[in-house]
């Protein structure tokens, strides 16, 4: 990667003598210069600002008023709709993450075959990708009524007990990881397709004369060759489901409930209670720093445990 | 094709090998075709069901055994939705393509503009920049969510799109990202010599590079207007005037009305849906691209 890198760096001269160079630099400032007004303006100041606000008591009307770690202490201690929050959180992302990857692998797989009509497929399992997180959440609320939605009847026809989904403490979350699949699989299904469609077909065949079954040329040809692509969707998969917050805030029905025991009540829904609906514009950035901070955590180690995992072809060759 | 080789082609035994493989073939693509289908209806279902749904009488969207085909099919049901004052359909659309067409100009000009310099010109830190463009791609939104939304409100700015657009022409991480990527590949001779001939850097922008990386262009065009369709936290904090929302927060606010049609709110939905919809048959090609160019090796 660091090699790749680099030779994307270099740039090979082009113009002429001293003065000239100058007059590139100023021009090349020039044309950064919107990019680099909005690093400092909308990243730069707003990450260092989030420290700041998060030590603070501040209900934008009045000024910041600094509070040390006041905020933390009541997240960890005294806040129990932050725990919850925690553990809804959780429990989205440790089923929706994998079950994407495993969901948009297996569909890029069923793509990946030479047949009449294949891009017809594509285009349907793609066609929900489409659909705002609002629009989805009202239909899938009407598919998934307890009493008398498409998926209950069809569990009653086939002699299986219908469930209450989305007012129920225990199906609220399998109901928002189910219509995130419908939903999210699509992005994750086109990015493996395309990684499915570099692994060589040479290497496919010579696996093949060399006795491999379709398992084993699975196991041991295309699954090291897409593990960056993996890596990729694994890490923006939780980034992701990490912050889920549409989904949720719209099948809950209103901002001040977050459904049944509030089993819906996820890390982005309280934070954008207490920021948006009761002002609390300092616990908020704190709650957003501890979740920057976790992130960041678990992105670093799963880039770092990729190295055990992940095959790079150009570190092969070297 | 000598005799012997005819002759063994023709042979009883080839024949039926060759017949037990095409045999084989047939078989082994009506079973992938019935796996594909039987997907396909999994993710189908739940659109032909809103389809059926937003036809039906509202007595009939909730009914033992299920209704399949409405009677009457209730045709009203769309002038019904799109214009009750909950949710009327024009203004929102307007709105929407506002909030899409100002910020899909702006991120594009702007993002061409430093991906240009990032890709073509050189001054000192520009591979520090570009590093740290790279990085900002994986910074997650939460953190930058509160102090931006405090800055804009200091600038007076909450209630009105400005905070939703103004950004947009400033850059952004992805576009630039990839749009740099394309300009490497365009060969340096090409620019030097219109450099030679006294072009500025302007002109060979708009009238050589502009040209050359069109489909790109068209890719995060594309993009763009997806995501900016399908926004709603953006316009859930800063829109407070219902006529100004674009439609996804129109059908929100029609959702929280409590006596709500479902018939009709699934009308709405559809509408919602469409025009996004019918934009990805006319441009599929940009569709897929941007996507599957998110996930770019090696980055």
């Amino acid at each position: 990667m660091s090699e790749n890198l680099a030779s994307q760096l270099s740039v090979k001269p082009s113009r002429f003598n001293m003065n000239q160079r100058k007059r590139e630099a100023i021009t090349g400032y020039l044309f950064v210069s919107p990019w680099i007004i909005s690093l400092l303006i909308f990243t730069a100041y707003p990450v260092i600002a989030s420290f700041f606000f998060s030590m603070t008591d501040y209900n934008i009307l009045r000024p910041p008023e600094f509070v040390g770690l006041k905020n933390f202490q009541n997240m960890f201690f005294e806040d129990p709709l932050f725990w919850i929050s925690v553990k809804n959180t959780v429990y989205y992302a440790l089923l929706s993450v994998p079950l994407g990857l495993l969901v948009g692998l297996l569909l890029a797989m069923l793509l990946n075959q030479k047949l009449t009509g294949i891009g017809v497929y594509r285009t349907i399992y793609y066609l929900p990708s489409l659909v705002p997180a609002v629009a989805a959440t009202l239909l899938w609320l009407v598919i998934l009524d307890p009493r008398l939605g498409l998926v209950n009847q069809g569990l009653r026809s086939i002699g299986l007990a219908p469930v209450g989904w989305f007012q129920s403490a225990v199906w609220a979350k399998p109901a928002l990881i189910l219509m995130s699949m419908w939903l999210g699989s699509g992005s994750s299904m086109l990015i493996f397709l395309a990684a499915l469609k570099e692994v060589p077909q040479s290497l496919m065949d010579a696996a093949m004369i060399d006795g491999a079954g379709a398992l084993q040329r699975f196991r041991h040809v295309t699954l090291p060759l897409i593990s960056p692509t993996i890596l990729f969707n694994l890490i923006m998969g939780i980034i992701g489901s990490f912050q889920v917050f549409g989904t949720a805030f719209v099948a809950t029905g209103s901002a001040n409930t977050a459904g049944p025991l509030n089993s819906m009540l996820m890390y982005m829904l309280l934070l954008y209670r207490n920021a948006f609906r009761y002002y609390s514009m300092g616990y908020a950035s704190a709650m957003a720093l501890v979740m920057f901070l976790v992130l960041v955590l678990i992105t670093a180690l799963t880039i770092r445990s990729s190295s055990a995992w992940v095959y790079y072809e150009t570190a092969g060759r070297q | 094709m000598n005799s012997a080789q005819a002759l063994l082609r023709s042979s009883p035994e080839m024949v039926r090998i060759r017949r037990r493989k095409a045999l084989r073939q047939a078989l082994q693509a009506l079973f992938s075709h019935s796996i594909l289908i039987l997907v396909s209806v999994l993710f189908f279902v739940p659109f032909i069901w809103l389809i059926i749904t937003s036809f039906k009488q509202e007595t009939q969207v909730y009914t033992d055994p299920l209704v399949w085909i409405p009677d009457p099919v209730m045709w009203s049901n769309y002038p019904d939705a799109l214009t009750t004052p909950a949710f009327n359909f024009l203004p929102l659309l307007k709105n929407t393509l506002f909030y899409v067409v100002t910020t899909t100009i702006g991120t594009v000009v702007s993002s061409t503009m430093v991906a240009y310099g990032l890709a073509r010109m050189r001054f000192p830190g520009r591979n520090l920049l570009f590093i740290v463009t790279l990085a900002t791609m994986m910074l997650p939104g939460i953190v930058t969510l509160i102090p931006t939304y405090v800055l804009f409100k200091w600038l007076g700015w909450v209630g009105s799109y400005a905070p939703l657009i103004v950004p947009a022409f400033f850059g952004s991480a992805f576009n630039i990202f990839l749009l740099r990527q394309f300009m490497m590949t365009i060969p340096w001779d090409l620019t030097d010599a219109a450099l030679v001939d006294g072009a500025n850097d302007f002109i060979i922008l708009w009238k050589i590079v502009v040209p050359l990386i069109t489909p790109a262009l068209l890719v995060i065009a594309v993009f763009n207007i997806m995501w900016t369709w399908n926004d709603f936290f953006g316009p859930l904090i800063y829109l407070s005037d219902s006529k100004q929302y674009p439609l996804v927060m129109g059908l929100y606010a029609f959702r929280t009305r409590t006596s709500v049609k479902w018939s009709l709110m699934m009308a709405a939905t559809l509408a919602t849906c469409f025009p996004l919809i019918a934009l990805f048959f006319i441009a599929q090609r940009y569709f897929i691209e941007g996507i599957t160019l998110t996930g770019l090796k090696g980055v």
